[in-house]
C-alpha cells in the first residue's frame, strides 16, 4: 500500500537541528561535500559555525567525531525482555575529540571555525560503509559541544556524515541468473494440482550488483491462465548479529518495487529495474559479529491472489 | 460649406440705418456701448480676394526635390547605400531634402538581390545569439500543434455522467511502518512521525464525484501543490503528485478516462516545472544564473544533491504507474546531472511501460512519454518510433479476455471504447510523423497494415500524417478503409478523417473524382444522420475545392435528402451551417451560387430563426466581401432580397443595438451593390421596393435616401443640367420619396441633416418648391431638438450638433431664392424665431454665436452678386436686383441681432462671466472687422468699444490680441483700407501683469 516506501524519506530532514541553539546563539556544522560522503583515508573537513546577536562567553568548544555500529537483538530471536534488556553493546570504529576553541569569548555575529579530522583508523579495524538497518546500524556522526557556565545550557550540534567503504579488491565477474517458474518449480506448496497453469521465464543479468548501479534483467509471462494482478520486486535484508554462542538471523524488508500491473502481455519482455537505496544498503558485509546481506525476491500475485515468489541472493559490492 | 465660410461683404451705397440705443453697463463697467449698424460694410471682391489669397505659384525647377515628381534614376549614389543603410529602413529617407527617394534608391544600380546579399552576411554576424534559438526550432517549430490545443480538444470530448471517485492515501505508509512487530529503528521510526504529520494519517476516499466535482476536485489537487511547494513542504508535494498519478491506472470510469489524462497530467507538468525550477535557482551561483544551454559541469554539488535525492526518491515509489509518471515528469531534470541522462532515462522508460497490463493505461502512459519527449529532447526520434512499435506489439491486448470483461461490467461498447484510444495514438503519431521522411510514413503505415489494417490505427493514421502525404495516397487509403477490419470502429469516422486531410491537401489530379464517388458512396449509406452529416460536412469542402457546380448540387441534393425525415437538421444546425460557410467560401460568383438549384431549398432547412439569420449574414458577408461590380441580375437580386429580407424580419422589439447595426451594415452594403445602370426608373422602383422590405431598420432608410437623392443626382449629371419633362418629373419623384421617408425616421438630427441634403438636392435639381418644403421641414423640426441625445451610450449636450447644423443651414440659404408669395427671407426669419423661442442652455453662449453667424449670411446677403449660385437656380441677388427695400429688410434684422448680442454681453457682465464676456466681444470684433464697414464711425466706435471690452477684465489672450491689430495694421496698407489705420491706433493693448 505504502506509495513512496518509508526508506527514502531521509533527505529532507535527516539533520535537524539537534538542540544547538540557544536564545539567539546558534551552533551549526558544516561538512565540506555537498552529500557528506567520505571514504577511508581522506580528510573529513568542514567548519563549525556560531552564530550570535551578542559576544559569546563559553568554556571551550569541542569536536567529536564517532563511529559505531549498534546491534539489536530482535525480539523473534531471543525474546522480548532479553532484547529489550540485552542489547548488544555498540562497537566502536572510530571515535576523536578536539578542543577547537579554548574558553573564552566569541564575537558577536557569524564565527567559522574550521576543523578537519583525517579518517584513520587502527590497524585491526575498518571503516565499515554507513548502513541503516533494523537490527544492525552503521552510523557515522559529528557532535559539536560548547561547554558553558552554569547559568546557560551547553550547546551541542550533532550532524551524521557517510562513509563510503574502500572499493572491492579484485575483479567481479558478473553472474547472471536464468529462471523459470511453473507451479512445478515451486516450493512449500499444499495442493500443486489445484495451482492455475503459468509459466513465467526471466533472467538477472547480475546476482553481483555494483551497489551504484540499478538491479537489471527481464522477465516474460509466456502463458498464464489465470490474469495476473501484479509483478514486485521485493528488496530483503538478512542480518546477522551475534557470535559463536547464539546468533540472531533476520530477514525483513527494504523496499517492493513494482514491475508490472494490471494483466501483462504474454509473451513480451518486462524490464527488471530496481535502484538500490542509499543508506538502506550497503556492500555485502561479513565481520565476526554480524552479517549485512541482501536478497530480492520476485513477487508474481495473480488475480485469484495466488502469491508466487521467487528466491534470490544478491552480493553487493562497491567500485 | 458652413456661414463662417461666407465671406460677408457688404456695399456702402445703402442709406445708414442708425440704430444706437445706449447700454450703460452699470455694474462695474463704465464704457459706454455705442450702438451701430452693420449696414456699414466694406466692399469686397470676392474674387480678387480669392486670388490674393492663394499660395504664390513657383515653377519648379527640373532636379529639385519635390515629392510628386517622378523617379529618376541617377548613378552617382550608387555605393552610398552601405550595407547598415540599406538595413537601417528606408522609411525616413523620404523626408530628406536629399535627392535620395527611397524608391530610387532601391533601383540605384546595384540590384537588389546582391545587396540582400550583402545585407545578409551582417545580419549573419549579429543574430549568432539568436541561432541556438533556431536550432531548437530546427527540432520543433511553430507548426508543432502543441500539447495545449489537443488538451481542450480532449477535455470536451471524453465526457461522462457516470459517479466519480477519488482515493488518496496520504501519509499511509505510515501505518505500515508502524505495525506490531517490525522492529523499525527508532530513529527511523521517528523520522517518519515527522514526515507523517503533514498529513496526520489522511485517508480519504470521496465517492460519487459529478464530473464537474471531480475536474474541480483535481483543481485543487493541483492548486494545494503548488501551495505545498511554496511552503516549503516537499514531501507533501511529492505525496500529492504520486496519489494523482495512482489515479491514472483506475479505469474504473473508462469514458473519463482521456480526460482524466488530461487533468492529471497538468499536475504532473506543474510539478515537473516545480522541481526543476528549484533546482535551477539553487544552481544560481554569486546571483548569476546558469546560461541556457548549460552542462552539468556548471551545476553546483548542492544542486546535484538535491537533484539525484529527487531521483533516487522517485526510484523507490511502490508502484509502476505513479513512478512511470512520477519520474517521466522530472525528466528535464536529467540535464543537471549528465549530458546523456535523457538518452538514457528514455529507451528505459519506454521500455518500463510494458509492465503495464492494461491497453488503454499503457497507451496514455506512451502518449505522455512521447509527449515529455518531444519537449526535453526534441532530437531524440528513436524514442517515439520505439514507443510506437511496442504499442503494436501489445496491440492485440485491447481484445484481450480483461478488457472484454472491464468492458462488460462498465456496459461499454467496442466502438466507444476505441475511440478513446484515438487521442494517445494521435499524439504519438503526430510527435512520430513531425518533419519526418516520407520513407518513415511509410514504413508505419506497412506495420499498422501488417496488423490487419486495423480501423483504429488507420483513423490515427490519417489524423496524424501530414496531409499532403495522405492526399497523394488516397486512393490505396480509400482502399484500405474498404478492407479493413473494422473491429468495431466505425468507418464513417475514417471517412471523415480522409475528408479533413483532402480538405487541406490535394490529391492528384486524375483521381479527384473517383475518389469523390468512392467516399460518396459509404457516406450517402450512412444511416444515422448524426454520422452521415458529419461526414458529409467535411467532404463539402473537398468537392467545392476540384469540382463544379454540378457535383456540389449533388451533394446539397443529398445532404437534404439525408437530413430532412424526422427534421434530422434540426439536430445539426452547426454543420449545415458549416457546409453553407464552405459553399460559400468557394463560390465568389454569386450568379453561379443562386444557379446551384439545391442552394435555396438547402437554406430552407435553417428552420430555427435564429441560425437562419446568421446563415444569411454569412451569405451577405460574403456578397458584399466577394462582389466586385454592382449588379442587375435578377438571380442575385431576388435571392439576396429574400436572404436581407429573413435577416430585416428577425429585427423585434428585444434586438440589440449591435445586432441591428451589424444587420442594416450588410443590407447597406447589399444595396449599394445594386445598379440597373441607366434604367433610373428601374432604380427608383427597387428603391421603392427595398423601403417596403426593410422599413424596421433605421439606417437603411438613410441609405436608401441617399440612393435616391445620389440617382436625382445622377440623373442630373446624365441630362448635363438640363432636365427634360421626363426626367424632371423623375427627379420629382425621386425627391418625393425622400420627403416622404424621412419623417418615419426617429433621430431628429438624421432628419435635420437629410432635410438639409435632400433640400440642396431639390434645388440643384430645379425642384424650388420642393426645396422650400424641405428646408421648411427643417426649420419647423428645429424646436424639436432635444437638450441631449445619446452619443455611444453617453448622454451629451446636443447644443454643438445643433451649432453645426444650423450654419451649415444658413450657408444654404444663401442661395435659395424667396418664395413669391411669402414675405422677404422669409426662411431666415422663420429660422431666427424658432431659435430665439428654442430654450438654450442657461449657461451657454450658443444662440449668440448663431446669431453671430446670422450676421455673417445677412453680410452675404446684401452682396450685389453672392459668393456661389447654384445652376439654373436664381438667387435673391437676382431676383431683387440689389433692391433697396431689400436691402432696408437686411438692415433691420442686423440691428435687431446686434442688440441682442450687446444684450448678452451685458448680462454676461452682469453675472460676472467675464472670461465668457471676453471671448464673445473678441468674436464680435472679429465678425465687424471682417464684415463691417469700419469708415462708418459708429461702427468704428462700436469696434473700439468691443476690443477694450475684450480686454477689459483681462481675460483676453494677448497672443491674440497682438496678433489681431498686427493683420489690422497689414490690413490698413491695402488700398481702400487706409481707414484701418486710424482704427489701430485707437485700439491699445493691455500689457498683462
Amino acid at each position: 500500500m505504502c506509495a513512496a516506501s518509508h526508506v527514502t524519506f531521509f533527505f529532507l530532514k535527516r539533520y535537524r537541528a539537534g538542540g544547538g541553539e540557544d536564545m539567539g546563539t546558534v551552533l551549526d556544522i558544516k561538512i565540506k561535500r555537498a552529500n557528506k560522503v567520505y571514504k577511508e583515508g581522506e580528510l573529513l573537513s568542514g567548519v563549525v559555525v556560531v552564530v550570535s546577536k551578542d559576544t559569546v562567553q563559553h568554556q571551550g568548544i569541542f569536536l567529536t567525531m564517532e563511529g559505531s555500529v549498534s546491534l539489536q537483538l530482535s525480539a523473534k530471536s531471543v525474546g522480548v525482555f532479553e532484547a529489550f534488556y540485552n542489547s548488544v553493546k555498540p562497537i566502536q570504529i572510530i571515535s576523536n575529540t578536539v578542543e577547537m576553541v579554548k574558553p573564552g569569548k566569541l564575537p558577536s555575529g557569524k564565527t567559522e571555525i574550521p576543523f578537519e579530522f583525517p579518517l584513520i583508523v587502527k590497524s585491526n579495524k575498518v571503516l565499515y560503509e554507513t548502513y541503516h538497518g533494523v537490527f544492525v546500524n552503521i552510523q557515522y556522526t559529528l557532535r559539536c559541544d560548547m561547554k558553558r557556565s552554569l547559568l546557560a545550557k551547553d550547546l551541542t550540534k550533532n550532524c551524521e556524515f557517510i562513509i563510503h567503504s574502500q572499493p572491492q579488491k579484485g575483479k567481479q565477474s558478473p553472474s547472471p541468473v536464468d529462471f523459470t517458474i511453473t507451479p512445478e518449480t515451486l516450493q512449500n506448496v499444499k495442493e500443486r494440482a489445484s495451482l492455475p497453469r503459468f509459466l513465467i521465464r526471466g533472467h538477472l543479468d547480475s546476482s553481483n550488483c555494483v551497489i551504484t548501479q540499478p538491479l537489471t534483467g527481464e522477465l516474460m509471462v509466456e502463458t498464464s491462465e489465470v490474469a495476473i494482478k501484479s509483478i514486485e520486486l521485493q528488496l530483503v535484508r538478512v542480518e546477522t548479529c551475534g557470535c559463536a554462542e547464539g546468533y540472531a538471523r533476520d530477514a525483513t524488508e527494504i523496499q517492493n518495487i513494482q514491475i508490472a500491473e494490471g494483466d501483462v502481455c504474454r509473451g513480451l519482455p518486462i524490464p527488471i529495474y530496481m535502484v538500490f537505496p542509499r543508506l538502506f544498503t550497503c556492500p555485502t558485509l561479513e565481520t565476526t559479529n554480524f552479517k549485512i546481506e541482501f536478497e530480492v525476491n520476485i513477487v508474481v500475485v495473480l488475480q485469484d491472489d495466488h502469491l508466487i515468489t521467487e528466491n534470490f541472493p544478491l552480493k553487493l559490492y562497491r567500485l | 460649406m458652413t456661414a463662417g465660410a461666407i465671406g460677408g461683404h457688404v456695399t456702402t451705397d445703402h442709406p445708414e440705418s442708425i440704430f444706437s440705443p445706449c447700454l450703460h453697463d452699470n455694474c462695474t463697467c463704465h464704457v459706454i456701448l455705442i450702438i451701430i449698424i452693420l449696414r456699414h460694410s466694406r466692399e469686397r471682391d470676392y474674387s480678387e480676394e480669392l486670388e490674393s489669397c492663394s499660395l504664390e505659384k513657383i515653377p519648379v525647377e527640373f532636379g529639385d526635390y519635390h515629392p510628386l515628381k517622378t523617379i529618376t534614376v541617377t548613378e552617382s549614389k550608387t555605393k552610398k547605400l552601405g550595407r547598415k543603410e540599406s538595413t537601417s529602413s528606408t522609411s525616413s529617407s523620404c523626408s530628406s531634402n536629399s535627392v535620395a527617394d527611397p524608391l530610387s534608391s532601391v533601383l540605384d544600380g546595384t540590384d537588389p538581390l546582391s545587396l540582400f546579399a550583402a545585407t545578409a552576411e551582417t545580419v549573419a554576424a549579429t543574430t549568432e545569439v539568436s541561432r541556438k534559438k533556431r536550432d531548437q526550432e530546427e527540432y520543433i517549430g511553430s507548426d508543432f500543434e502543441p500539447w495545449s490545443s489537443k488538451r481542450g480538444e480532449i477535455l470536451a470530448r471524453y465526457t461522462t455522467t457516470e459517479k466519480l471517485s477519488i482515493n488518496l492515501f496520504m501519509g499511509s505508509d505510515r501505518g505500515k511502518t508502524t505495525t506490531p512487530g517490525s522492529a523499525v529503528s527508532e530513529k527511523v521510526r521517528t523520522r517518519l512521525e515527522e514526515l507523517d504529520d503533514l498529513e496526520e494519517g489522511s485517508q480519504k476516499e470521496l465517492l460519487n464525484l459529478t464530473q464537474q466535482d471531480y475536474i474541480s476536485r483535481i483543481e485543487e489537487l493541483n492548486q494545494s501543490l503548488k501551495d505545498a511547494w511554496a511552503s516549503d513542504q516537499k514531501v507533501k508535494a511529492l505525496k500529492i503528485v504520486i496519489q494523482c498519478s495512482k489515479l491514472l491506472s483506475d479505469t474504473s470510469v473508462i469514458k473519463f478516462y482521456p480526460s482524466k489524462f488530461v487533468l492529471i497530467t497538468d499536475i504532473l507538468d506543474t510539478f515537473g516545472k516545480l522541481v526543476y525550477e528549484r533546482i535551477l535557482s539553487m544552481c544560481m551561483d554569486n546571483k548569476t544564473a546558469l546560461p541556457a544551454n548549460f552542462t552539468p559541469d556548471n551545476v553546483n554539488d548542492t544542486a546535484k544533491e538535491t537533484c539525484l535525492n529527487w531521483f533516487y526518491k522517485i526510484a523507490s515509489i511502490r508502484e509502476l504507474v505513479p513512478r512511470f509518471y512520477v519520474e517521466a515528469a522530472i525528466l528535464k531534470c536529467n540535464k543537471y546531472l549528465s549530458k546523456t541522462g535523457i538518452s538514457e532515462s528514455l529507451p528505459r522508460l519506454t521500455s518500463m511501460i510494458k509492465g503495464i497490463g492494461d491497453p488503454l493505461v499503457s497507451v496514455y502512459a506512451r502518449a505522455y512519454l512521447c509527449r515529455v519527449g518531444m519537449e526535453v529532447a526534441p532530437h531524440i526520434k528513436e524514442n517515439l518510433n520505439q514507443n510506437f512499435f511496442d504499442f503494436l506489439l501489445t496491440f492485440k491486448q485491447i481484445h484481450s479476455d480483461t478488457v472484454q470483461n472491464q468492458l462488460a461490467v462498465q456496459a461499454v461498447e467496442i466502438p466507444i471504447y476505441l475511440t478513446l484510444y484515438s487521442p494517445a495514438i494521435d499524439w504519438m503519431l503526430r510527435c512520430i510523423a513531425y518533419r519526418a521522411p516520407d520513407s518513415l510514413l511509410t514504413e508505419m503505415m506497412e506495420r499498422c497494415k501488417k496488423l490487419g489494417n486495423n480501423a483504429l490505427l488507420l483513423n490515427s493514421v490519417m489524423s496524424a500524417f501530414r496531409a499532403e502525404f495522405i492526399a497523394a495516397r488516397s486512393m490505396s487509403f480509400i482502399g484500405m478503409i474498404k478492407e479493413c477490419d473494422e473491429a468495431g470502429f466505425p468507418k464513417h469516422l475514417l471517412f471523415r478523417s480522409l475528408g479533413l486531410n483532402l480538405a487541406l491537401a490535394d490529391p492528384p489530379e486524375n483521381d479527384r473524382l473517383q475518389i469523390l464517388n468512392e467516399a460518396w458512396k459509404v457516406i450517402t449509406k450512412l444511416k444515422v444522420p448524426e454520422d452521415y452529416i458529419n461526414c458529409a460536412e467535411v467532404w463539402v469542402e473537398y468537392t467545392c475545392r476540384h469540382f463544379t457546380k454540378r457535383e456540389v448540387n449533388t451533394i446539397l441534393a443529398d445532404v437534404i435528402k439525408h437530413m430532412t425525415p424526422d427534421r434530422a437538421f434540426e439536430e445539426a444546425y452547426p454543420q449545415l451551417q458549416s457546409v453553407i460557410t464552405k459553399v460559400i467560401a468557394h463560390f465568389h460568383d454569386f450568379s453561379v451560387l443562386f444557379s446551384v438549384e439545391k442552394f435555396l431549398p438547402f437554406m430552407d432547412m435553417f428552420q430555427k430563426e435564429s441560425v437562419r439569420v446568421e446563415v444569411c449574414k454569412c451569405i451577405m458577408e460574403a456578397f458584399i466581401k466577394h462582389q466586385q461590380e454592382v449588379t442587375k441580375d435578377p438571380v442575385i437580386l431576388n435571392a439576396l432580397l429574400h436572404v436581407c429580407k429573413t435577416m430585416h424580419d428577425s429585427v423585434n422589439a428585444l434586438s440589440l443595438e449591435d445586432e441591428k447595426r451589424t444587420l442594416a451594415h450588410l443590407i447597406n452594403g447589399f444595396i449599394r451593390l445594386v445598379s440597373f445602370g441607366r434604367d433610373f426608373e428601374q432604380q427608383l422602383s427597387f428603391y421603392v421596393e427595398a423601403r417596403a422590405l426593410f422599413c424596421n431598420l433605421e439606417p437603411v432608410l438613410v441609405q436608401l435616401i441617399h440612393s435616391v437623392n445620389l440617382l436625382a443626382m445622377e440623373t442630373k449629371k446624365v441630362m448635363k443640367g438640363n432636365h427634360s419633362r421626363k426626367t424632371a418629373s423623375f427627379v420629382r419623384a425621386c425627391v418625393a420619396f425622400c420627403f416622404i421617408t424621412i419623417p418615419s425616421l426617429t433621430s431628429i438630427f438624421t432628419r435635420l441633416n437629410l432635410y438639409l441634403h435632400s433640400g440642396q438636392v431639390a434645388l440643384a435639381n430645379q425642384c424650388l418648391s420642393q426645396a422650400d418644403a424641405f428646408f421648411r421641414a427643417a426649420v419647423s423640426l428645429v424646436p424639436e431638438v432635444p437638450k441631449t441625445i445619446n452619443i455611444d451610450g453617453k448622454m451629451r449636450s446636443s447644443e454643438a450638433f445643433l451649432l453645426e447644423f444650423l450654419s451649415n443651414l444658413f450657408s444654404t440659404l444663401l442661395v435659395v431664392p424667396d418664395h413669391p408669395e411669402q414675405g422677404v427671407l422669409f426662411l431666415v426669419r422663420g429660422l431666427l424665431n424658432v431659435i430665439e423661442n428654442y430654450t438654450w442652455e442657461d449657461n451657454s453662449d450658443d444662440k449668440v454665436r448663431i446669431y453671430t453667424s446670422v450676421l455673417h449670411l445677412l453680410a452675404a446677403l446684401s452682396q450685389e452678386s453672392y459668393l456661389y449660385h447654384i445652376d439654373k437656380v436664381d438667387s435673391n441677388d437676382n431676383l431683387y436686383g440689389g433692391d433697396t427695400k431689400f436691402l432696408a429688410e437686411i438692415n433691420k434684422l442686423c440691428d435687431t441681432l446686434i442688440g441682442q448680442i450687446l444684450e448678452h454681453l451685458k448680462v454676461l457682465g452682469k453675472e460676472k462671466t467675464l472670461k465668457r464676456q471676453s471671448s464673445l466681444a473678441l468674436l464680435f470684433f472679429n465678425t465687424i472687422l471682417a464684415h463691417g464697414d469700419l469708415r462708418n464711425n459708429k461702427l468704428n466706435q462700436l469696434a473700439v468699444n468691443l476690443w477694450n471690452l475684450a480686454q477689459k477684465h483681462g481675460y483676453a489672450d494677448t497672443k491674440t490680441m497682438v496678433k489681431t491689430l498686427e493683420y489690422i495694421k497689414k490690413r490698413s496698407k491695402q488700398s481702400d483700407s487706409s481707414h484701418l489705420g486710424d482704427l489701430a491706433n485707437r485700439l491699445p493693448l493691455q500689457s498683462r501683469t
